[in-house]
């Protein structure tokens, strides 16, 4: 017993600082968005009633719906690619993989606005080549921002996918050949489904991630196009809605444990975050 | 009996290194046909060249006549049982059965009375249902047994089919394979480094080393007239002396041996351990125990003798001498007890 206690002891400065500096500022958000600007429910009727409040929301889920479906596809491509790929090409493919994620995130946003804005390079080739004669809107609405969101977002649905996809077994590839499948049968019916859980488990974790981007959105949609986490800093910082803003932020924590939650009922989330099977 | 599978001067190099050098094989129709050999012989390429994930650098494989070489896996008509059996995780039983017939656009009422006559087969009704990691090693190696078997292949192909299972199990699966291949009729072709394994089920063994074939044939020819020392070595135990032939006699040790075959010049000999005897004869020999084993069946002894120490195995049942170490006896050995063989350099 005492032992033990030893044991528990350790763990105690993580346990107060995680408590300290993590759970009480969430509980304290929690119990902002009930108590201002008065005691009640007010803040959440909102959600009913409010066109702007309605209109945000609608836009988040409407962006992150599209950027995780992008991010998925690209992402399998990719893993698949990857999969099938030699030792060596695996290394450079990887590499390629992970290499954006090391570059800041504000950087490639900015990278980003560089080529997509109206005298940008994309806009301006395709002008001399004479594709177009006006300028395209690509940036600050949001396909910028879906554009932004997607690069961001491939090597994290890439890798719980390449995971699941190393996890299949090569054998059985070979001796669904070997009975007479063809290449897209061999596809269709082994591979896609038992790498299937991998492509849920990406899923959870972009679509998760994109709720609350802050930066890609606040710099490539230009303040025309607003997503929850730009819209509560303007509540806080800006308009000194403590109450809306806080509600806006539960909602976005209640919604990703209730996201969390339906999926680990499908897949095995211990996966997604490097755990053992 | 016709020709079902050729292999024409089948050679495959990776590189600098040859995995496989000029087979020459036929396989009978019907026939049940083992690739022996130690690991890194090539016996699995051989296999892998024949089902087609291999590309053969050279040489030409031959199905019912006709020539498969170039073609892909899934044009050749064979059924495959894959190391560790290759079961579908994501299937039940019947579709693991179903799939070869799925993907060949039969219809579902087919598929369902397929698959129940391959449960039948592999004595596994009832099993339909389960996924793959509810079954024992013993059911899944039925499974992908049924699964290669279901849509009537030329060819079953066993990559090793037995080596995932316990001693107790694989000689059971053993006696069931061999029974299995009598009731289909099909041509098996098997691939394993256990001797014991390939001398009980098989009609015909092809001895594989380094990538050459050593030798082919019945498993009783192998075993009782091996060619070479490595054949001789690999199929059981087996002593070599060496020695100086003439007609009907072989000069070895100091001693003259009557050796059925002899003709002349420096041969080696490959005696069965078991085929010496306590007892006076031809070719007697004194001898001391150096060494000896309990082995329940019998006995193995290591005699001193003139020929150097020569490995005996005697039946334990009534045998002649109580095995003790340093124990003099005269052991003895028919003039056509040994095989000359043929002595490869690089056998152990």
């Amino acid at each position: 017993m005492r032992r033990d206690a030893g044991w528990w002891a350790l763990l105690l400065p993580a346990f107060l600082l995680l408590s300290v500096f993590y759970i009480v500022p969430i509980v304290q958000v929690l119990a902002i968005s009930f108590m201002e600007p008065e005691p009640g429910f007010g803040n959440y009727e909102r959600i009913a009633t409010n066109l702007s409040v309605q209109r945000v929301l609608l836009t988040t889920a409407r962006i992150c719906i599209i950027t995780t479906a992008i991010a998925l596809f690209l992402g399998y491509a990719l893993a698949y690619a990857i999969t099938l790929a030699s030792e060596n090409a695996r290394r450079w493919w990887l590499l390629c993989v992970l290499v954006p994620l090391w570059i800041s995130v504000l950087v490639r946003a900015f990278a980003w606005v560089t080529l997509l804005r109206r005298q940008g390079l994309i806009n301006q080739t395709l002008m001399e080549t004479g594709v177009i004669a006006e300028p395209l809107a690509l940036v600050w609405n949001e396909f910028g921002i879906i554009v932004g969101m997607v690069h961001y977002m491939v090597p994290y649905a890439v890798l719980p996918m390449l995971a699941s996809m190393r996890e299949i077994d090569p054998r059985l590839l070979a001796a669904a050949r070997g009975m007479g499948a063809s290449r897209i049968q061999v596809f269709t019916r082994i591979f896609f489904p038992l790498s299937a859980p991998g492509l849920v488990a990406a899923g959870v974790l972009v679509f998760i991630f994109s709720l609350g981007f802050y930066v890609t959105p606040a710099i490539l949609g230009g303040g025309r196009t607003l997503m929850v986490a730009e819209w509560i800093s303007l509540q806080i910082l800006d308009l000194i809605r403590w109450g809306l803003g806080t509600m806006m932020a539960t909602l976005l924590v209640v919604t990703i444990l209730v996201t969390l939650a339906v999926f680990s009922r499908v897949v095995n989330l211990r996966r997604l975050f490097g755990g053992a099977r | 009996m016709s020709t079902a599978l050729e292999l024409n001067a089948l050679s495959k190099r990776y590189g600098s290194f040859v995995a496989v050098e000029n087979a020459e094989l036929r396989v009978e129709r019907g026939a049940f046909l083992t690739l022996l050999g130690p690991s890194g012989s090539g016996k699995t390429t051989i296999l892998m060249m024949i089902a087609g994930f291999t590309e053969p650098t050279q040489g030409r494989i031959l199905l019912d006549g006709r020539d498969i070489t170039a073609l892909p896996p899934e044009r050749r008509d064979f059924g495959m049982v894959f190391q560790g059996y290759a079961l579908f995780p994501h299937m039940t039983v019947a579709e693991n059965i179903a799939f070869p017939l799925r993907v060949r656009g039969m219809t579902k009422a087919t598929r369902d009375e397929k698959v129940r006559g391959a449960l039948d087969l592999v004595q596994l009704t009832g099993f339909a249902d389960r996924l793959p990691k509810q079954l024992s090693g013993g059911q899944q190696q039925r499974v992908a047994l049924a699964r290669a078997l279901v849509f009537d292949p030329a060819l079953l192909l066993l990559d090793e089919p037995l080596s995932a299972l316990d001693k107790k199990l694989r000689a059971e699966l053993q006696d069931e394979l061999r029974a299995l291949h009598r009731r289909v009729g099909r041509t098996f072709i098997n691939v394993t480094h256990d001797q014991d394994e390939a001398l009980s089920l098989s009609d015909t063994v092809a001895i594989l080393n380094h990538g050459r074939l050593q030798q082919v044939g019945a498993p009783a020819e192998l075993y009782e007239r091996p060619r070479t020392r490595f054949v001789a070595d690999f199929l059981g135990k087996s002593n070599f002396i060496r020695g100086r032939a003439e007609p009907g006699l072989v000069h070895a040790g100091g001693v003259t041996l009557r050796q059925h075959d002899a003709t002349s010049g420096d041969v080696l000999l490959s005696l069965r351990p078991e085929k010496i005897a306590i007892a006076e004869g031809d070719n007697a020999l004194d001898g001391r125990i150096a060494s000896w084993s309990y082995l329940g069946a019998g006995y193995a002894l290591v005699v001193d003798t003139a020929l150097g120490a020569l490995r005996v195995h005697l039946p334990s049942w009534r045998a002649p001498v109580a095995p003790a170490e340093g124990l003099q006896l005269r052991i003895a050995f028919a003039a056509d007890a040994a095989t000359i063989v043929q002595d490869d350099a690089d056998a152990p």
